[in-house]
This record gives C-alpha cells, structure tokens and sequence, in this order.
C-alpha cells in the first residue's frame, strides 16, 4: 500500500482507458485505486467471460485480441503484486468534496481522494423506434455483451438496426458465432457514408476492416432505411416494419431487434464534480470539457469515451495522458506525450469521419408519433415530452420534472437525447439552446439499506 | 443444447449445470451464466413493466438502464445482468406476496 504522504489517486472504471492510467501512474511509482462495476478488468469492448469459459481472446476479440489479452495482463499483473488496489464489482454512486461514495456488497462505503480519473466510457446512443420498450429489444452492445461474456444470442432470428460501427460489427461477430442475423438496418444512406470518407481515411486499415466485415454481411445489409416500427405481441417482439432506401415496406418477422446509433458517453460523475460541458455538435451530445491531456480542473481528469469518443484505441492513449497529467500536477516526473498527442489527433480525425458518416438520425426522432415512448423506465411517450414544453417552455430540465422523462431507473441515459431532439423541435429551437439533464446522485439505483448500515 | 428461452447458446456450453427456482419452479442454468441468461434460457421475460402491459427482458446488459431487476423470494431485488446465478437461488418474475 501507499504510505500516508503519497496523494491518493482514484481511477473510476478498469476498461482500456482506466488500465492504461493506473499502469502509467504505477510506472511513476504511485499506488492507485481502481474502482470497477466488472467483475473483472477490460471494460466493456474487451469484457471478459467468467472463470470457468474456454473461448481464446482471438475468437473473443477477434483482430482486437492481443490488445485485448495485453490491457488483461497487465492489469491482472499490477493487482498480483499488490501495485494498485483494485475495488472490482463496485459501483461510485456519488461524488461530493472529494469523497466517492461507493456502493458494495454490504452497503456504501466511503473513499476520499485527492486527484480523480474517471474512465467511465459509454453506452450505446439510442433513439426511440415505436415499439422499442418490448421484450426482447436490446443495445447492440448488449448483443455484443452476451455473445462475449456469455456465449449466447439474445434471440433466435435477428434484426439489427441503428448506425454506426458497432452495427456492422455486431452483425458480422453474431454471424460468425452460428446466430440468425435475418437483416442488418442502417438508418444512414451510402451517400452519407461517403461523406465521411476523408476522416475515415486517417485510419486506413481499420476502415478497410469494417468494409469486409460489411461484406460479411451480404445482401443482409441495407443502408438509408427508414424505421417504422417494432412489432410486437404478449411475449415480446415479432417482427420488425421499415421502408428500404427505394421507399418500399418491408416486414421482416424476428423475436429480438439490436438497435443503436453509435455512443453516448457516461458523465454523470463528471457532471457531479463540477465540470464543464460543452454541446457537441457532430456527436449531437453533451461532453465535459477537458484540455488535450483530459484535465477537467479541480484535481480532476477524463479518459477514453466518457470524455471522448474515440474507441478503444483512443482510451489507451487518453488513459496515458490523463495519468500523465495528473503526475505533472503533482510534481512527479512524467512520461514523454507528444506521441500520444499526435496519436490522438489522428483518431479525432477518424472519429469525426465516424460521426459524420453514420449520424444520429435527429429526423426520425423528431417524427416520432404522440404515442411512441420515449423513456423506456417510465413509458413516457413523445406526447407527454411535447406537452412539457407546452407548459414549461423549452428548456431540458423543466420539460424532465413535468413529463419525468429522465427521471426513471436509468436516469435519462436512454432517453435524454431523443427527449431533447424533441423538446427543441416542438419549441423551435437549437438542440444546443435547450441544455442537458442534470446528473442526480446516487448514479446508480441504490438500497436506502446499503446507506443505513453501520451507523 | 436446445432451449425454449429467448436465448440461444451458441458456445461455452460445456459447464456444470445449476440448479434455481423460478416462481417456485425448479430450473436449470450453467455455473458462470448470469442471472438473465438463466432465467431467459427457459423463459421469454425478467418482470412485467410498472408502467405498462409488456413484459420485460433487460436491454443494455452493462449495468446501466435498469431494466433486468429482479424479485427474489426473500431479500432485495437483483440487477439480473451483472448478478451470477447461484445454486439454490429463489428468483421471482412477481413481486412477493410479503411485498407492501
């Protein structure tokens, strides 16, 4: 353990991002803490089974597997030799004066510090489809989720619909693994795919990857659709209605839809500690504000997709540099940077080609009917977010309390954005203008037991 | 092996098998599923919607939207996707009959 001089530096999330940050700040001679929801570290893109699963990293992570099986080694390393501490399974559900309160088997407990690095990444960016709240509907990256670290399909004929890398990947992974991948649906057209082209140019290889495992998918794959609707009867989904590029309705039966548009990155510690946010506008998103390094301020410093979405790749490099950061600020001799900058910049280009090429489908959200739903916690439909503009006038937080769109379990990750395409459609204003839900702890559900415990 | 869940196991079938009870009814799942995974390998839903008519089976499996809470017999609730499923464990799709 560290002795009581040395700062005490928490690291929140042990994916690509936080594992790169603790091995940095290790390297330095300093001894972080690492709090994680996963059982064991990899985050979610190379999420790894329970003990007991026999499936090698290649056919885990495929052409990812030795950065995969390198982040899982070094990690595991660190922790075997007592380098760092590493709180796996647990939850941070607040953050307050420089204490994380943190949710545990047995209640809350709780850890100050003095320097923060949160490498909280990111869920799947999800826009309402009518229908979407039946059983059987699911993330794409909860497709991905249960193939890797359980070694199942979510249903037995698929239809994936939404934007974006993770669309392709998810189908072609499913395929391979023996699933009924029955279409592949993209909201953006190829025309709009070229658009992005000369961003994604910056990364040659890894758009040329994505472009075989397109071909994997074969006459699966339909690009510029237009979704209508999620069928569906008493025990879950039934099949999936849209229109293909030409206009014509097609009805494709199924008993699970994968659905999602790219990332939303997770802020709610960020917003808790006070930082920043800007609106993005090529992501359509709300991002806390760093600098290059992922300082936010106040002792506080972001890494990987929580911050920005650059991928798994991306959060090594901004895991490096945020530890990196943190050692500067504390007068600690650092590792050389400007290698990881130019890195950086160059996946930022890439990423924008990402953002520009597969976007979020603003359009189709802002069409939804009265009563599609649009948070899927409390089944509040697009009518009664409508309505709270009505009576609260354009702005993100009212129209939250009076419609309770982004007041349900999952605290508006689902939602928010789609709630607020809608409020500033109805109000007639920028998406920018109407603001962002405000982050409430606790961030996760918690027990009112786990808080009563032991005093 | 064939299932008349939701889901399809499509590798890693070979682990020792799991016994727990659901809604009373005793049932199978493999040591290292989660709590969804065993209970959609035999069923199509977790719980009904409070909100709603539809039933409900998970949708992000990372422990962030909410959705796969489960009742158990005694006790709190679970979050069936990051929960493991353990021999003997009494799951309900129901609140209890205790329940306020």
């Amino acid at each position: 353990m560290s002795d009581a001089s040395s700062p005490k530096i928490v690291i929140i999330g042990a994916g690509p991002a936080g594992i790169r940050a603790s091995a940095t700040l290790v390297q330095a001679g300093l001894h972080p803490v690492v709090i994680d929801e996963g059982h064991r570290a990899g985050g979610q893109i190379y999420r790894r089974p329970p003990d007991g699963f026999v499936r090698t990293p290649k056919q885990l992570y495929g052409s990812a597997a030795v950065k995969a099986r390198a982040l899982h080694m070094l990690f595991d390393r660190l922790a075997a030799e007592g380098r760092l501490t590493h709180h796996a399974g647990n939850s941070v559900t607040a953050v307050h004066d420089g204490r994380l309160h943190v949710l545990r088997e047995g209640g809350v407990q709780v850890i100050g510090y003095d320097r923060l690095i949160l490498a909280t990444g990111a869920s799947d960016r999800i826009a309402p489809v009518p229908g979407w709240q039946s059983a059987g509907v699911y993330s794409l990256g909860a497709a991905q989720i249960a193939l890797k670290a359980q070694g199942v399909a979510l249903g037995r004929r698929i239809v994936l619909i939404g934007s974006g890398p993770l669309l392709t990947l998810v189908g072609a992974q499913l395929l391979k693994a023996g699933a009924d991948v029955t279409a592949v649906l993209d909201t953006s057209s190829w025309r709009r795919q070229i658009r992005g082209f000369a961003g994604l140019a910056a990364r040659p290889i890894v758009a040329l990857r994505g472009l075989a495992l397109r071909a994997r998918l074969g006459g699966r794959y339909h690009s510029g659709v237009t979704l209508e609707r999620i069928e569906a009867d008493a025990s879950g989904v039934t099949a999936m209605r849209w229109r293909d590029a030409r206009g014509r309705q097609r009805i494709t039966p199924c008993d699970m839809v994968g659905m999602g548009w790219h990332l939303r990155a997770e802020t709610h510690l960020a917003d808790l500690t006070g930082c920043v946010f800007d609106y993005d506008e090529q992501w359509r998103q709300w991002l806390p504000k760093t600098d290059a390094m992922g300082r936010a301020g106040n002792g506080i410093y972001l890494a990987g997709d929580g911050a920005r979405l650059l991928g798994a790749d991306g959060a090594e490099i901004a895991g490096r540099l945020a530890a990196a950061a943190c050692l500067t600020d504390l007068g600690h001799v650092a590792p050389p940077i400007q290698a990881d900058l130019r890195k950086l910049a160059r996946l930022e280009r890439f990423a924008r080609g990402l953002a520009c090429a597969f976007p979020w489908p603003a359009e189709m959200v802002r069409a939804l009917h009265n009563e599609a739903i649009v948070c899927r916690c409390e089944n509040v439909t697009a009518g009664a977010v409508r309505d709270g503009v009505d009576f609260g006038g354009g702005e993100a937080n009212r129209v939250k309390s009076l419609s309770r769109a982004g007041m349900g379990r999952c605290q508006g990750r689902y939602c928010q954005l789609a709630a607020v395409e809608l409020v500033a459609a109805k109000a007639g204003c920028a998406t920018d203008t109407v603001g962002r839900f405000r982050g409430q702890a606790p961030v996760r559900p918690a027990p009112i037991g786990a808080f009563l415990r032991g005093d | 092996m064939i299932t008349a869940g939701r889901i399809v196991r499509l590798a890693e079938r070979d682990r020792a098998e799991v016994q727990f009870f659901l809604d009373g009814e005793k049932r199978s799942a493999l040591a290292g599923d989660t709590v969804l995974t065993a209970m959609l390998a035999s069923g199509h839903a977790l719980r009904n919607s409070e909100f709603g008519s539809e039933p409900r089976a998970g949708f992000c499996l990372m422990g962030a939207c909410q959705d796969c809470w489960v009742w158990q017999e005694e006790g709190p609730r679970l979050r069936a996707c990051s929960t493991p499923v353990t021999e003997g464990m009494l799951l309900r799709t129901t609140p209890p009959e205790s329940w306020p």
